[in-house]
């Protein structure tokens, strides 16, 4: 388990007033982000932990409000770390506060989503959150609003009860008010895509109709936990190096390189420092704003670092996200199903790794229909909106050559991109696509041909197979017939025997039933 | 009487023996564990050639294998060997069935079935080549009938009617020519030529007017192209009997060409031999007997002169005649059919025409 640190940034006035780029515009997009983001913070909570997450999430609908919208109880239950009860009133009553502000991959980061919800539904409702959480001890439950103004919680109630069943975890209730059925095709995406890259989650869902949905957990393995690492010289902005500077207690600039940076050594930070005009031997507190600039300029342009660590990153795991896919799209033996993780890799000084898969084959076809469809994942967080704005778009629509692997655009496919990062290349604050940074794109496009090359021996061993069968089943009917009836011309009893013809022709199929070769690797494109 | 039975009974044995070593060549090719297969006379175009000497269409030396191996070819093979088990079947219980019924027996039979009677068609020309015989050997008959009438005995060889003798002027309307008639034993015949008639309306004519006497002919009726048993029985008046055989047409390219598929053959039977009568003579309606007789006219149509163009290329009608008359129906323009001459009344034909057209042919 990991060290928590919990410390405050800014207001939340300003996301009262902007709460559209944060996912509130309309109550059915609302209705979508409050699901999301809770849910995210359990993930994150039981991960933390170190447990297969169980969540339930649970909508009622409380009273309609206009054509559409209505009132709704939201309730969404963990068995995550469990907040600790002097920690709860901040960590959910006001904005910018949280225990994500280290560099290593979380699915929040800015100490917002939750609160902003909750924030959300207490503008739209004038009903107070209650947050029940346990860390194992006593649970803790407390009613509160949020005193938008100062940014401050406003605690109504605080009630604790003795935890004779040793529950651990976080449920949080809250009111909103919201679209149930526009936004119902997007909450059930969302969570059966979620489902898709966390098969060791138990997901619950019970709906304003009543309906349940459940998304089963199909394996107690979890990935890696992230270690938190040290920021990278080039990926740390302006802003990184003024605060480090700020607690350093290094006397030179060549201690605070080595001591602050990861991968920096003695040697590198003399060498970087003398690159960039500043001498290593002076004190950092006395470097000039214009001195500052400069050292982050050289850092970006210095190509003598390391790559920056990839231990900070949690991909899936290519057995995992194999699991998964396999589980929500209920792949048979018969599908095609191949998923690479690449290595990690870097853009802008922060590291990144790609996992891709792909799904082809008839339970596709039945289950999806024709045709290519993408799901994209930014650290573990399905991505729904504005899918042909994105870089996965652009990599499977306009730059490979689906042709060359035997895939026609109404093959029944499925393509699955995971960018995990420290820093995801979003395009907008909104947190909706990702860019078609050159290095990203590039890692995308390398780990789907790669896939590729395994589809096209799967489709024309398929296209063999099937031919070879219908042969089969050709010669099956029509033998027996020839045997009959040439034995009757010759009035013969008994026709002759065909098995020793049928078998030398299935004996061709098997043939071609045979395990793929593997794969030649190619040289990549750069 | 007895001979001329055995005689019959002999070629269906003969047929039937055929027929059985097919049976056991697949039987054993299987029992080799081998794909079955046999070898057919190719009847692609490029394979019918005309031959000069036997002046009629037939194979060329190109063989092809039908073999079970092959996914195109199984279907096929396997209705073949089911078509021949039923020709057997027929010889067996000494009945006879039509190309249509064929077709129909099939039916409902599965991995058989035909879907076309073109396909059960095909197969049963298959059977022929395979077996070097024509289907009415294997006693199965087109649907299309013809007719002969004339002083000519004939002697039955079908089931219950073995050794009857029945001549052939004993039914005013002329007697069909069906599997019975096409099997039965020629006895005697006071006739000295036959005279073959493209259409009904003429022969019923002919008849009336009693040309088999005035001419002493046998009488035949084509009804269009003449089916194989009808050229085949023509084949063998002219042949076993010596009778010459004069034809006698509507004077067009179809109807000049109905008198040449009796005289050399046709591409389609190429693979079969006995069905041409090289010694028939094609006596009218010629072209020139258009402009000699005055004859009412039609215009010749664009089909017609396509046809007649391309009759003019054809091996079989590099004769003089042939080409003298093509051109000629090329030069006037016009084609006249045999009512055509109604116009002079009903005996001009018997009394005018034919007796001139006789003895220009030499009768
Ligand atoms: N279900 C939960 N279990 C444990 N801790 C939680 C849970 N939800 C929220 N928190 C705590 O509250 C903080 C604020 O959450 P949030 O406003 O969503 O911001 P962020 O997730 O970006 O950090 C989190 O950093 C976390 O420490
Ligand atoms: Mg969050």
């Amino acid at each position: 388990m990991s060290e928590t640190i919990y410390k405050s940034i800014s207001p939340s006035d300003f996301f009262y007033r902007n709460r559209e780029i944060a996912g509130f515009s309309n109550p059915s997009r609302a209705m979508y982000s409050a699901i999301r983001e809770l849910v995210e913070n359990s993930l994150d909570a039981c991960e933390i932990r170190g447990v297969p997450p169980d969540i339930y999430i649970r909508i009622r609908e409380i009273s309609e409000t206009g054509s559409g919208t209505s009132i709704y109880a939201l309730r969404v239950e963990d068995n995550g770390t469990g907040v600790p009860p002097e920690h709860i009133p901040r960590c959910f009553g006001q904005v910018l506060y949280g225990s994500k502000y280290i560099l290593k991959q979380s699915r929040g980061t800015f100490g917002l989503g939750g609160t902003i919800t909750i924030l959300y539904g207490q503008i739209t409702t004038h009903k107070p959150v209650r947050v029940t959480s346990s860390t194992g001890g006593d649970i803790h439950e407390y009613e509160m609003m949020i005193d938008i103004v100062h940014n401050k919680p406003i605690i109504l109630s605080h009630r604790v009860r003795a935890n004779r069943a040793g529950w651990r975890g976080t449920a949080v209730e809250l009111y909103l008010e919201g679209d149930y059925s526009r936004s119902m095709y997007r909450i059930y995406e969302y969570l059966k895509q979620t489902a898709m890259v966390n098969p060791y989650a138990e997901i619950t869902f019970i709906d304003p109709r009543g309906r349940l949905y459940r998304f089963e957990r199909v394996t107690e393995e979890m990935p890696p936990p992230p270690r938190a690492v040290k920021p990278h010289p080039q990926g740390a902005d302006v802003e990184t190096y003024r605060r480090l500077i700020a607690i350093t207690g290094e006397k030179t600039m060549k201690g605070f390189m080595t001591r602050h940076f990861q991968g920096v050594g003695p040697a590198t930070a003399e060498k970087f420092l003398q690159e960039a005009g500043i001498d290593p031997g002076k004190n950092p507190k006395s470097l000039s704003p214009e001195e500052l600039v400069k050292l982050v300029r050289a850092a970006r342009e210095f190509n003598g670092f390391q790559r920056p660590d990839p231990s900070c990153l949690s991909p899936i795991g290519e057995h995992l996200l194999e699991m998964g896919i396999r589980k929500e799209l209920g792949l048979t033996d018969d599908d095609f199903l191949k998923v690479v993780q690449r290595r990690p890799s870097t853009y802008l000084g922060y590291p990144f790794i790609v996992e891709a898969a792909i799904a082809y084959g008839k339970t596709i076809e039945r289950r999806l229909g024709r045709g290519i469809k993408i799901y994209r994942f930014a650290n573990r967080i399905p991505l729904l909106f504005d899918e042909s704005s994105g870089v996965v778009w652009k990599v499977v629509h306009k730059i490979i050559n689906w042709g060359t692997y035997k895939v026609s655009p109404d093959s029944p496919m499925v393509v699955v991109v995971h960018v995990c990062s420290t820093k995801i290349p979003y395009k907008t604050v909104g947190k909706e696509y990702m860019a078609d940074q050159p290095e990203v794109e590039r890692e995308i496009t390398n780990a789907l041909r790669s896939i590729a090359r395994h589809l096209r021996l799967y489709i024309s061993r398929r296209i063999r197979l099937a031919k070879e069968r219908r042969r089969l089943s050709i010669f099956e009917k029509y033998l027996p017939k020839i045997a009959e009836f040439s034995a009757k011309l010759c009035d013969r009893e008994k026709p002759p025997d065909i098995k020793p013809l049928l078998k030398a022709v299935s004996l061709e199929v098997s043939e071609a039933e045979s395990p793929l070769r593997e794969v030649p690797e190619l040289e990549e494109e750069a | 009487m007895r001979r001329r039975l055995k005689l019959a009974e002999k070629r269906r044995a003969a047929v039937e023996l055929a027929l059985k070593q097919l049976g056991k060549i697949i039987c054993e090719q299987i029992e080799n564990r081998e794909f079955p297969w046999i070898m057919l006379q190719s009847r692609s175009t490029d394979n019918i050639v005309y031959d000069p000497e036997l002046r009629q269409y037939v194979l060329g030396d190109r063989v092809i294998r039908r073999h079970s191996r092959n996914i195109r070819h199984i279907r096929p093979f396997t209705q073949l060997i089911w078509t021949a088990w039923f020709a057997r079947e027929l010889l067996k219980l000494r009945k006879t069935s039509t190309l249509r019924e064929v077709y129909y027996s099939a039916r409902g039979l599965r991995d058989i079935e035909f879907k076309s009677q073109d396909e059960s068609d095909e197969i049963i020309t298959d059977l022929e080549t395979a077996l070097n015989m024509p289907r009415e050997s294997f006693n199965i008959y087109p649907e299309e009938r013809s007719a002969i009438f004339g002083d000519l005995t004939i002697e039955y060889t079908v089931p219950g009617y073995e050794g009857k003798r029945l001549n052939l002027t004993e039914h005013p309307d002329g007697m069909m020519i069906g599997p019975a008639l096409s099997t039965a034993e020629i006895v005697e015949t006071s006739a000295d030529k036959v005279l073959v008639i493209e259409k009904g309306a003429m022969f019923t004519r002919l008849i009336e007017e009693k040309a088999h006497k005035r001419f002493n002919a046998i009488l035949i009726h084509t009804a269009g192209q003449a089916p194989r048993a009808t050229r085949t029985l023509i084949k063998r008046l002219n042949e076993e009997h010596g009778l010459p055989v004069y034809l006698f047409t509507d004077g067009d390219p179809w109807g000049m060409h109905i008198a040449m598929v009796i005289i050399s053959g046709s591409a389609n039977a190429a693979h079969l031999r006995g069905l041409a009568t090289p010694d028939a003579k094609w006596i009218g309606v010629w072209a020139t007997d258009i402009i000699r007789y005055k004859l009412p006219t039609e215009n010749l149509t664009d089909k017609d002169v396509k046809r007649l163009k391309e009759l003019k290329r054809d091996p079989r009608y590099q004769g003089e005649l042939w080409q003298r008359e093509i051109d000629t129906f090329l030069e006037i323009g016009q084609k006249a059919e045999l009512e055509a001459f109604s116009r002079y009344g009903l005996t001009y034909i018997v009394d005018r025409y034919l007796p001139d057209k006789l003895e220009e042919a030499g009768a």
